[in-house]
């Protein structure tokens, strides 16, 4: 070989590879995107089963129940619009409270109860996930009437 | 009063800034000394101006001073003052108040370490760092404010956000800082080169200090971030990808990227172009960190306000100075020169190839950072990244740049031996797969992926210790130490550093493989078995801190019947805002960390627990801080003390003709 297609076959491999690792950095990217959905859509099934995605909302007063083990918790995550069943099983986070907003990511499981593999940690507690503010604005806007269940007492119970 | 004189020395800093941004650059351009000779004493008066509005801020927090709209809104009369000095850079104002104040330290240094170089040079450099420091001086002189006043004086300050009350805080952000900002004396430098168009191994040999310095400060700063995230969230965790963490690690990508190219440059003249468009890449990724951070578009801990007209501002800020500097980059490249040249099979072959990939892993680390930001801003839905994209791009894209790492030192410049090679590093290569494959099925758990990561640690160490023998029979020196010590300590430095990355592959495959997490429900008295260690709950006890109350659980912690430590994690309410944060006790050590969090209190003073047993997890960090020692081991050689001793004409005299004939 001459230098020159020597050259040119050392540009080509190395644009092949290149290719290569941008198809499998796009397909890494592709299969590990996860979506986001308002409970109001994965009540209405729009949400995907077998898939992991994120919900968020408020989380309705006075809805959380803690299980015997002290672990498994269930509770709702609503927009105001609809009402979404979560469980969890794990140490939630400080900032979690009911009344509050919350963003949480896991599958929906084939009773439409959303299991929860994570439950996202919030810095500030004056802080609104800006998932759960869009999911609240969405389902104000679609009309839905305000759920009396939402008016967010003062000073609500903690993990002190 | 005293704020106002710190607004007052901000708006002369601006001042000064607009004169060195303008007068020395374009002094350097039509050859006027006098307008060049602008930049050292502007730099030096900037400095102080800035330290001035910096102490005074500083002052503001020591004595409460709750009429600063900033001191009511981050510390608070209760909040030690360690903490309250600290609050300094705890939000967003005194934050970018911090960035300037190292900006200008950065152009301090510049004027006393830079006799040696041409006065052309130099200003410009300056120049460029006060046309830098005139945006970020804007920028809080017109929406940002650290001095604004709150009238009337509210009667007590808001206080710290609880998670930034840690040590870690203290000192995470100025460490961070220093890289983010000492990227800019690099990008100053490639600049400097563009105007002048003479880029030369001198101008590398300059630079090059300068970039490990920053790099160094960079990987400190990361490392502590990572850690600081590990005992101070509570959930055991060191890196999270987090956009807030992938808007630090593009920079230092970058930065490693051009540390390495900048090798090439200084010794073999090669490289050039491509070493200018790094450090514009690493000082713009520096910008572009620091505007997703601080801008509100990114929401935690850090992203304090989310005032639209900053989020503007930055952006513009932004775009001027990339769009600005690559457009200078077009234009001026193709007079840089393209350096030597040279056949893939050699060290600037392997160089290059590592280049390119710490390029492609910091572009699949913008992708996946930036993608759900632009899909949000167009109003195309929400979604998030999750770990397992960075982690599945990660791994194969680094595993080979790892790999060269190691063949790369051994190489010869310009062509090098593939059998020549092979024979060199097969000892080196044997022992590494022989303990790759053994050690983890001696272990009891073999993964691929555990494999991998103790073949490119051993690999590592193997091969350095190749490349140290040989360096070893080529020196002068009649006894063994004798040849040591002649070794130059920049090797030693390259050496070291890449031992680093060893350590640190070892402690994240460790910790990947063996780590052992439980969440469980303990009564008073329980135990748990997690390792081989036992945890009995001694049950928790309220306590009173100094701007807190908390509750504070006690854990006796043994193996195999001897007592090993007793735990105190705590779950404490911070009173000024009624935040609730847990406080992990950890118990560290060489081989393992033992990590005990609270959660919840349940019925009868049980409490939901969460335990971890992290083995090898301060070698993560270790790694890190072995990096950054190599990096200072690397500047502290020879070549670069004499080159500032040495005096400005001996130097100066050919520059300048090129500088002459360029124009």
């Amino acid at each position: 070989m001459k230098p020159r297609h020597k050259r040119f076959a050392f540009i080509g491999l190395g644009l092949v590879v290149l290719g290569i690792a941008t198809v499998l950095v796009l397909n890494a990217f592709q299969s590990n995107l996860v979506f986001f959905f308002t409970p109001t859509q994965v009540v209405s099934g729009e949400a995907p089963k077998g898939r992991s995605f994120r919900i968020g909302g408020m989380v309705e007063d006075g809805s959380l129940v803690r299980e015997k083990d002290g672990l498994t918790v269930h509770f709702i995550v609503t927009d105001t619009a609809k009402r979404l069943p979560v469980t969890y099983k794990g140490i939630l986070p400080d900032l979690f409270k009911e009344g509050k907003g919350a963003v949480a990511q896991g599958q929906l499981g084939n009773d439409g109860t959303f299991v929860a593999s994570e439950v996202l940690a919030k810095h500030d507690e004056n802080y609104m996930p800006p998932e759960a503010a869009e999911a609240m604005a969405k389902a104000k806007a679609s009309g839905a009437q305000q759920s009396k269940s939402l008016v967010v007492p003062q000073g609500t119970k903690d993990s002190l | 009063m005293i704020p106002e004189i710190g607004h007052f020395a901000l708006i002369l800093a601006l001042c000064v800034a607009v004169v060195q941004g303008i007068l020395p650059i374009y002094g350097a351009a039509v050859g006027n000394s006098s307008l060049m000779a602008v930049a050292k004493p502007a730099a030096r008066g900037q400095f102080l101006l800035v330290a001035t509005a910096f102490g005074c801020l500083a002052y503001a927090f020591a004595e409460k001073d709750f009429s600063v709209l900033y001191v009511a809104a981050t510390s608070n009369s209760q909040l030690p003052l360690h903490y309250r000095l600290a609050a300094i850079w705890g939000a967003h104002e005194g934050s970018l108040l911090l960035w300037t104040f190292i900006l200008t330290l950065w152009m301090f240094a510049v004027t006393l370490f830079s006799a040696h170089l041409p006065e052309s040079t130099r200003s410009r450099i300056l120049g460029v760092m006060g046309l830098v420091s005139i945006g970020f001086l804007l920028f809080m002189l017109t929406v940002s404010n650290p001095f604004e006043r709150l009238i009337p004086a509210a009667a007590e300050g808001r206080d710290l956000n609880p998670l930034l009350q840690d040590p870690g805080m203290v000192i995470h952000p100025p460490m961070l800082y220093m890289g983010y900002v000492g990227f800019s004396v690099a990008f100053a430098f490639a600049i400097a080169a563009l105007l002048g168009g003479n880029l030369d191994a001198a101008w590398a040999r300059w630079s090059r200090p300068w970039t490990t310095v920053a790099w160094c400060f960079l990987t400190v700063g990361i490392a502590m971030g990572s850690g600081w995230a590990y005992y101070e969230l509570g959930w055991g965790g060191w890196w999270f990808w987090d956009p807030v963490e992938n808007a630090s690690f593009m920079p230092w990508l970058a930065g490693t990227a051009l540390v390495h190219s900048l090798a090439v440059t200084d010794k073999r003249g090669g490289f050039k172009v491509w070493t200018v468009l790094l450090a514009i890449m690493a000082f713009s990724l520096s910008l572009l960190g620091t505007f997703l951070v601080r801008s509100g578009v990114l929401t935690s801990v850090h992203a304090f306000a989310t005032d639209p007209k900053r989020g503007m501002f930055i952006l513009a800020f932004l775009a001027i100075v990339i769009g600005g500097s690559l457009a200078l980059y077009a234009w001026r490249a193709p007079r840089v020169g393209l350096g030597g040249s040279f056949v893939a099979m050699s060290r600037e072959g392997m160089l290059l190839a590592n280049n390119v990939l710490l390029v492609a892993a910091m572009g699949s680390v913008l992708l996946g950072t930036l993608y759900p930001l632009f899909l949000d801003a167009l109003d195309l839905g929400k979604i998030s990244v999750g770990p397992p994209y960075f982690d599945t791009v990660f791994v194969p894209l680094m595993a080979p740049a790892i790999f060269l790492m190691g063949i790369g030192p051994l190489a010869q410049w310009k062509k090098a031996s593939l059998p020549d090679l092979a024979k060199r590093l097969k000892w080196a290569f044997g022992v590494s797969v022989v303990t790759a494959i053994a050690l983890p099925i001696v272990m009891g758990n073999w993964t691929p992926l555990l494999s991998l990561g103790i073949l490119l640690a051993i690999w590592i160490v193997t091969t350095s210790v190749v490349s140290l023998r040989e360096r070893l029979t080529h020196v002068a020196g009649n006894s063994f130490f004798e040849r040591l010590a002649s070794v130059p300590r920049s090797y030693w430095g390259m050496l070291v550093a890449h031992c680093g990355i060893a350590v640190f592959i070892v402690g994240v495959t460790m910790v990947k493989g063996f780590e052992t997490e439980k969440d469980v429900r303990m009564n008073v008295g329980e135990t748990a078995t997690i390792g081989d260690y036992l945890f009995r709950f001694d049950g928790a006890q309220d306590v009173v801190g100094p701007n807190y109350t908390a509750a504070r659980g006690s854990f006796a912690v043994s193996r195999d019947g001897r007592e090993t430590t007793v735990l105190y994690p705590e779950k404490r309410r911070y009173t000024a805002q009624n935040q609730v944060m847990t406080e992990a006790a950890i118990d560290p050590g060489l081989l393992r960390d033992l990590y005990v969090s609270l959660g919840e209190p349940l019925d009868n003073g049980a409490w939901s627990v969460r335990l971890y047993h992290k083995p090898f997890i301060d070698w993560i960090w270790g790694g890190c801080f072995i990096m950054a020692l190599g990096g200072v081991l690397a500047i502290s050689d020879r070549r670069y003390r004499i080159a500032w001793r040495r005096q400005e004409p001996a130097v100066a005299e050919p520059t300048r003709a090129a500088r002459r004939k360029v124009a």
